[in-house]
């Protein structure tokens, strides 16, 4: 049996206010492990907002985010954070790499984080993915000195860092030229198939279809999901976690 | 900790021009409070020394705290007792050798005898009160600095000029007179003694030159028309500091009233306590200003680096960890702008205590004294480094605590 890297049941994220706003209404997903998952749908229709709240950089207004089997929502902010660190790694459209410091210091920024490993052994990985994304010889350069599809590609060497269960990906491709946006894909799509669990929001058609699954959202509820080839494989009535067991 | 220093040290090595102006604004607050502290407490000590040499740090006098019981009220408690007759006591310390002698065996410092009166100085039409002291020269040397304030003539010459007086040179020089003039002492009770100025000295404190004479214990004595008497004990003690508490050792020992040269001057020493507050509070709002240029710059750098501290949080790194940068970073320019106060608070004392400053007054010119303490700067750098954390926290605070989804989704 397959197993499930990450599971939102009934998933709802409301922002109160003089007019209450609901972003994610209702959501159940579960993602297995080593899978590939592309979050689609218009613009202001919640797929970042459910990308925010997979990755536990958002809380849920109802429902519950398991990661790797354990529950989320009742975890302290710092335990939050502990959890991010350790188990999901982030891509954001933008960069968003220090730009004060090399491509090698962004990269081992979380380890240093984690201040798991001996400073040594963090060089050495981190030199390591800079080369497994063709960055080797960028290692100590500067953001500022760096194209926008090799930034891109150390922001995901550095999510990458403390070997995470999950990578998020919000629109990852969506400030890159057409040759990058390549890159990175191909770069995603290696990870998933290596094991990694990767869930990526994408405005991308194309790109989207070459996830395993294709999770289409419209005004904070799943509209479809549709599997690597092309067969829907739930309408909205039909809860998809079971689906995604079966 | 290595990450967060490395990280913080990134931000203020980045920012050159911002870090030296918030380094330039704690470097003088540091070196200003210091050399006020300096200045201040100098000129204070300078003070207190001058007080505390010019008179005895105890002097035990031939009274008493309060005003004896009548035998009346000792016998009867409901007995009120009112306009009593004065009775005729002779005045002066009985037995003041025993005294001494039995203070001496205790007393950290040494103790020499007096005989205090008041008496009108005349000489060429002017006629001025003073009091006139009557001392032991040989004594007087263990229980007073007069042999080291003496200008013109010594102690001893005291024992060779006939009815021989010192006299202040303030007070010479308003009496028009010069060593070995005679002048005239008229007594309480009307007794006339023709004096010979012996010596002229100088405490640094006018009201004292303008006001005292010192002549051997035979004249005073004549003066007070009471052969004999010794009304008064001076005592000197090692470290004038513990006065308050030898006094009341010494009171409760004889009876006599003793009053430490810090009772003597209660009214001047509060003043001081006011002043000391006055002077604080300036300080305090010196360094609290200088920590504004911190607060400025920290307030900049946590502006400028929200999407820093959104993306390092939503890494995992903890609130607390990312707020830690930005105090971090406050340190760093607190402990370099320190290390430049103290140098700059001590180059600016060393300058000020160059400079002299005339006092048309004494006719002197004296140096600005300045006290040099390790405790100014350890005091005013510890206080300086707190607001500098207090001026990174609440920026800091107030940066990390804003959710990281909120600054993401508007870079996007």
């Amino acid at each position: 049996m397959t197993e499930v890297a990450l599971q939102a049941v009934d998933l709802v994220r409301r922002i109160e206010g003089d007019v209450s706003h609901t972003l994610v209404n209702g959501i159940d997903l579960a993602v297995n492990k080593g899978e590939f998952v592309a979050i689609t749908g218009p613009s202001g229709s919640g797929k970042s907002s459910l990308l925010y709240l997979l990755g536990l950089l958002d809380a849920p207004s109802e429902g519950e985010i398991m990661i790797c089997g354990q529950p989320t929502s009742k975890l302290s902010e710092s335990e939050r954070a502990d959890v991010r660190l350790t188990k999901c790694g982030f891509v954001f459209q933008f960069h968003f790499l220090l730009p004060e410091f090399t491509s090698l210091d962004n990269v081992l920024l979380p380890m240093r984080a984690a201040g798991v490993m001996a400073e040594g052994a963090m060089r050495e990985r981190g030199l390591a993915l800079l080369g497994s994304l063709g960055l080797a010889e960028h290692a100590n350069k500067r953001p500022n000195q760096l194209s926008g599809g090799q930034r891109q590609r150390v922001a995901i060497a550095r999510a990458l860092a403390n070997r995470p269960e999950i990578i998020v990906a919000d629109e990852p491709t969506g400030a890159l030229d057409t040759k990058s946006t390549e890159q990175v894909f191909s770069i995603l799509r290696d990870i998933a198939d290596n094991g990694q669990t990767v869930i990526v929001v994408t405005h991308d058609p194309a790109l989207a279809a070459r996830a395993d699954r294709r999770v289409h959202i419209v005004d904070g509820k799943i509209a479809e999901i549709t599997e690597r080839g092309g067969a829907e494989l739930v309408s909205p009535s039909i809860a998809p976690c079971e689906i995604s067991h079966a | 900790m290595k990450l967060i220093f490395n990280i913080a040290w990134t931000h203020v090595s980045t920012r050159v021009r911002q870090t030296l102006v918030g380094m330039a604004g704690v470097s003088m607050g540091v070196g200003f409070t210091i050399m006020m502290a300096g200045l201040m407490q100098g000129s204070q000590l300078d003070f207190l020394r001058q007080l505390v040499d010019t008179m005895p740090h105890i002097t035990i006098e031939d009274e008493r705290r309060s005003v004896p019981t009548q035998p009346a009220e000792q016998e009867y408690g409901a007995v009120q007792m009112a306009d009593i007759a004065n009775v005729s006591k002779r005045p002066g310390i009985k037995y003041p050798e025993t005294v001494m002698n039995s203070l001496r065996s205790w007393i950290p410092g040494d103790v020499a005898p007096s005989a205090k009166t008041t008496a009108i100085i005349n000489h060429g039409g002017a006629r001025i009160g003073i009091t006139l002291t009557g001392i032991d020269p040989r004594r007087e040397v263990q229980v007073s600095k007069l042999a080291s304030q003496m200008r013109e003539g010594k102690i001893d010459d005291l024992s060779r000029a006939p009815n021989g007086i010192i006299m202040g040179e303030a007070l010479a020089e308003k009496l028009g007179v010069k060593a070995g003039d005679t002048v005239l002492l008229i007594g309480g009770q009307g007794i006339q003694l023709n004096s010979t100025v012996a010596g002229l000295y100088r405490s640094g404190m006018k009201r004292v030159d303008e006001s005292q004479i010192y002549s051997l214990m035979g004249p005073a004595q004549v003066m007070m028309g009471q052969n004999g008497v010794v009304n008064q004990l001076r005592l000197r003690l090692n470290d004038p500091m513990l006065a308050q508490k030898v006094a009341a050792q010494v009171e409760a020992q004889t009876g006599y009233k003793s009053v430490s040269w810090q009772e003597a001057n209660a009214d001047l020493l509060s003043s001081f306590t006011v002043r000391d507050f006055i002077v604080l509070t300036v300080m305090g709002a010196m360094l609290l200003t200088s920590s504004f240029a911190t607060y400025n710059i920290i307030s900049t750098i946590t502006h400028e680096k929200r999407q820093d501290i959104a993306i390092m949080k939503s890494l995992g790194m903890r609130e607390y960890a990312v707020r830690r940068i930005f105090i971090i970073e406050a340190a760093i320019i607190g402990i370099v702008g320190i290390l430049f106060g103290w140098v700059l608070g001590y180059l600016l004392c060393y300058g000020w205590s160059k400079i002299t400053i005339f006092s048309p007054l004494t006719g002197t010119t004296t140096p600005i004294s300045i006290h040099y303490s390790a405790m100014h700067y350890v005091v005013v750098g510890a206080i300086s480094l707190l607001c500098c954390a207090g001026a990174a926290y609440f920026p800091a605070r107030k940066a990390t605590r804003v959710h990281p989804v909120e600054i993401i989704r508007g870079a996007s």
